[in-house]
């Protein structure tokens, strides 16, 4: 079935004029026709558009232009709701946001569309990317493919749950403290957060502007460094974007891991972790050994102090990016008798719980009088975080952790204790922190129910593509990234 | 009790930069509302902004002529509040690492040159427009993004027309560093006024008003002469001042309470994240540098020093830099550069007024003047010949001694022909020639005229006179 196909396994097919894009296209519609009732990835698709890009996609296939130049020709990617694509909604699984279409094309959607990508759909999320589940989108929760009573994570869960459910060919999403590491961990697909600076967040609705990164979440590792080479590079609308090249990252795949110093972060390996999580990770580690790799203990001391960090320069900045949500120049308004009355009405209907929270929560942490005891603090604390990453990358070339505590939860287990939502969190917020690059990929099953677990490498600044190549020898050594949801 | 008035400014002034703080869109005062915006300046869901170039080197050079440092790293930060104006519900500026600190401004007032501090000079983004109808209101987004530096001053100055003076200085430097333009007319030039008054002799600073965004130089004088007074007799009545900031209604001609200390905002500061902070390198700022200008105090004082013209005529030199560039260029080398000023000034500009056309334009040299004014002094020339000289100078260029010559202007001196005038003049004229003979001198004056009149002009009317006391005397 089309569907079943990776991203390069289609790219072949296309090129070879075995299938059309359209017939892609087709074959993703037809698969949300049949899993999308269970799986609720999607919150909107515009089909016509979607199977009009397929077409003119086909017309340049049969002009001859090819993948080497467009390594993304015709291939049907979707989007997490938070990407501004012209005439496209951007909700960002909030009310708040109305009817709002965007009026222009973000940085990643012009990069992609001109890669060849055939874009569509809008993938479900925790409201304005708050949250680890999707429990937190104001249009219902997403379900995880392998077992819907489950969340797949969040708050890319939208895209992890449609790439794991076969809705799409890859997915574009973004990770601020593992929103995209931790869904594919638990979809059991691959999610990759590059370095701060290297994708640009130009037309990416901002959460918290210093943490977050756009990604790629796909069926195997391969298609993450087509989509990352496609997405990357310096943007001039991105001030923050890294002027640095852009290597081949799909050429510089291959190899095992001779040579490879893997380091062990003794404060990530907590108690706590579940089991067979434990199981699957110790695993993981002796088949890196066992493909050449040198595994080296490493201390990363401030590691105890991430949670706490993120969730104060996080909320800060995001009570100041959510400001602009007032119901002034678009999306859904509540009237007032003057001006501060219409944002109370409309921000107190448009947006949800935890985005309350969170506002109120950076709110605080900003106010004179506590800014020096919790965001200059934090800001003390993340240097020292960042510093722990780089003492540790002058040992080892990548840091081997699990990328989760544990598998999937269950729907509506943790939303009464934000606290213990927070903590799902706990090994991928610190790469944000540090601001570095971070891949999950599937590294085992628990047993009863069958519920993926997540690998998580963290590489370099800008060593994304040794991150892949490390990534890629483990998944080509090992059987779990050809596993699939049975739906 | 006599009190002093002690006065600190915040002024914010438009920067001269083609398009917005932070996006493409052009800096344009008069257009169509919501017509020059665009996502970023619309604050549209994920947009980022991404500093101006051109308005970050204004900055520096704005620093430098106010003589203030220019640090080696500053940063922006978001300063938060809500209202429908604030496209982002946040404005871009800078907080606590500015652009420029510690500088100050020299200006003259009350005869003497006065100083005052600056305390810094950041760059920050102006908001949108409110415009408030019978039933509803509107945000003209236009102006919201524009470039704007804000300007602090240390509180020293000590009365209104002193404030009023400053101002005026500072506007000035900032046309001519090319900063900003300063229409007053388009709203380039606010200010806050922070008032305080205390006992004369006291160190400690009074209750502090801040007076908001006014828009004349004369009206913020206004609010302080009406400010001041206020404050004297609330203290004198045995009242108490409070901590507020007050609104200035031009029409009424008062101020009026807006908020106190209790009520005022919490902007909840802190660092622009999507802004990397700014690190200036020796290159960057070495190229600022090379557009530092010579400050108009400095020119003034420069003009008055090294060439000996009054300070008046200096004024006129400051004031139009291109005529001031004109007269240093015709002045080289001469002697007689008070006369060189009143030709640049008297003629010179009158008749570039009257034309309208620039220095740039003119058709002639400004060595032409120096030229000029020498055969003037040498006698070659009278000065109604002069003025001949010029309108063909200024009409089709060349050299005066040319046109002199040309033209047939030069002055008779010589006693030939002169003699012959003379003799004329006093053999027709015998009432006159006896008058003076008789000892009535200023007869003497007829007819020396009468030679001027047979000269068409051109006899030099010094040495007719002494020829005709010659002939007279016998």
């Amino acid at each position: 079935m089309l569907h079943e196909l990776t991203l390069s396994g289609l790219t072949a097919k296309l090129a070879a004029k075995e299938v059309s894009s359209r017939e892609a296209m087709q074959a993703c519609l037809d698969r949300i026709d049949a899993v999308d009732g269970q799986v609720n990835a999607f919150m909107s698709i515009d089909r016509d558009d979607a199977l009009g890009q397929a077409d003119a996609a086909d017309a340049a296939l049969a002009k001859g232009n090819t993948h080497a130049a467009q390594p993304l020709l015709g291939v049907p990617i979707s989007l997490k709701d938070l990407f501004c694509a012209k005439g496209q909604p951007a909700n960002c699984s909030s009310k708040i946001l109305g009817n709002f279409l965007s009026p222009y094309d973000g940085t990643v959607v012009r990069k992609l569309r001109d890669a060849g990508a055939v874009l569509f759909g809008r993938l479900n999320m925790d409201e304005f990317a708050m949250g680890s589940s999707t429990e937190n989108s104001a249009f219902g929760r997403s379900n995880n493919p392998w077992d819907l009573e489950r969340v797949p994570g969040g708050s890319s869960g939208g895209c992890a749950a449609a790439v794991a459910a076969q809705e799409c060919f890859g997915s574009i999403g973004t990770d601020t403290g593992g929103s995209i590491r931790q869904p594919a961990a638990l979809c059991g697909c691959v999610g990759l957060k590059p370095t701060y600076g290297r994708v640009s967040r130009f037309g990416v609705v901002a959460f918290a502007s210093s943490l977050d990164q756009v990604g790629p979440l796909t069926k195997d590792v391969r298609d993450s460094a087509t989509l990352l080479g496609a997405m990357s590079g310096h943007d001039p609308h991105d001030s923050t974007s890294v002027p640095a090249d852009v290597p081949d990252y799909v050429a510089e795949l291959g190899g095992d891991l001779k040579g490879i110093k893997l380091g062990l972060p003794r404060e990530f390996l907590i108690d706590g972790i579940d089991p067979e999580v434990r199981a699957a990770f110790d695993a993981a580690v002796k088949q890196c050994e066992a493909l050449g790799a040198e595994i080296h203990e490493v201390s990363m001391p401030h590691t105890e102090y991430g949670v706490a960090t993120y969730y104060i320069v996080a909320t800060a900045e995001a009570s100041a990016n959510l400001a602009r949500f007032d119901g002034i120049r678009y999306g859904d308004r509540v009237d007032g008798d003057d001006p501060f009355s219409l944002y109370c009405n409309t921000r107190g209907r448009g947006f949800g719980e935890e985005v309350k929270r969170r506002i109120i929560l950076g709110t605080y942490v900003l106010s004179s009088g506590y800014y020096d005891a919790y965001y200059l603090r934090a800001q003390k604390a993340r240097t020292l975080i960042k510093r722990d990453f780089e003492q540790a990358f002058e040992t080892v070339d990548a840091l081997i952790t699990p990328t989760v505590p544990a598998p999937a939860f269950k729907a509506g287990e943790k939303m009464d204790d934000p606290l213990q939502m927070y903590l799902s969190d706990i090994f991928t917020i610190s790469c944000n922190l540090a601001g570095t690059c971070g891949i999950s990929l599937p590294c085992g099953f628990t047993s009863e129910p069958k519920l993926p677990i997540g690998l998580q490498f963290l590489g370099k600044p800008f060593g994304e593509s040794q991150l892949l190549q490390i990534a890629h020898a483990y998944e080509q050594a090992t059987p779990w990234h050809t596993e699939r949801a049975s739906l | 009790m006599e009190y002093e008035t002690v006065i600190g400014l915040e002024t914010h002034v438009q920067l001269k930069t083609k398009s917005k703080m932070f996006c493409g869109c052009v800096n344009l005062f008069g257009s169509e509302p919501n017509t020059n915006v665009c996502p970023v300046c619309l604050g549209m869901p994920g947009v980022l902004p991404v500093p101006n170039e051109r308005a970050m080197q204004l900055t520096a050079l704005a620093g430098y002529l106010l003589n203030c440092e220019v640090p080696g790293f500053a940063k922006f930060d978001r300063k938060n509040y809500f209202y429908p104006d604030a496209s982002k519900d946040y404005q871009i500026t800078q907080f606590d690492f500015p652009s420029t600190t510690t500088g100050h401004v020299d200006f003259e007032f009350g005869g003497g040159i006065e100083r005052v501090r600056i305390t810094r000079a950041h760059i920050e983004e102006d908001v949108g427009k409110s415009n408030h109808f019978a039933q509803h209101s509107g945000v003209d987004f236009n102006r919201a993004g524009v470039p704007l530096l804000e300007i602090v001053s240390e509180p020293d100055l000590r009365s209104a027309d002193m404030a009023y003076e400053y101002l005026n200085a500072l506007k000035e430097i900032l046309i001519y560093g090319g900063i900003s333009d300063c229409d007053m007319e388009k709203g380039m030039v606010r200010c806050d006024v922070n008032i305080s008054v205390r006992p004369i002799g006291a160190e400690e600073l009074g209750v502090k008003v801040e007076i908001k965004n006014m828009n004349t130089f004369s009206g913020m004088r206004r609010a302080i002469n009406y400010e001041v007074p206020r404050q004297i007799e609330t203290l004198e009545s045995g009242g108490t001042l409070v901590q507020e900031t007050r609104r200035w209604d031009d029409i009424a001609g008062i101020t009026e309470s807006m908020r106190t200390k209790e009520q005022a905002h919490d902007y909840r500061y802190f660092p622009e994240p999507d802004i990397m902070p700014l690190k200036p390198d020796e290159a960057w700022l070495t190229e600022v540098r090379s557009h530092i200008v010579e400050l108009p105090l400095a020119r003034k004082q420069r003009f008055v020093r090294d060439y000996g013209i009054p300070a008046q005529d200096a004024d006129v030199f400051v004031g139009n830099v291109a005529l001031g560039g004109f007269f240093e260029k015709a002045v080289e080398g001469a002697k007689n550069t008070k006369a060189i000023a009143n030709w640049v000034i008297n003629n010179l500009q009158a008749r570039l007024i009257e034309t309208g056309t620039t220095v740039d334009e003119l058709k002639f040299e400004p060595a032409a003047i120096r030229e000029l004014v020498g055969i003037i002094d040498a006698g070659t020339i009278s000065s109604k010949g002069g003025q001949e000289v010029f309108a063909e100078l200024f009409e089709n260029g060349g050299s005066p001694v040319v046109i002199v010559e040309s033209k047939g202007l030069a002055q008779v001196s010589e006693s030939g022909e002169l003699e012959k005038w003379c003799q004329d003049a006093i053999d027709s004229n015998p009432g006159p020639a006896d008058d003076y003979r008789n000892g009535k001198e200023n007869a003497i004056n007829f007819l020396k005229g009468q030679v001027m009149k047979a000269s068409r002009g051109k006899a030099n009317p010094q040495v007719v006179g002494e020829t005709l006391a010659k002939l007279l005397k016998g």
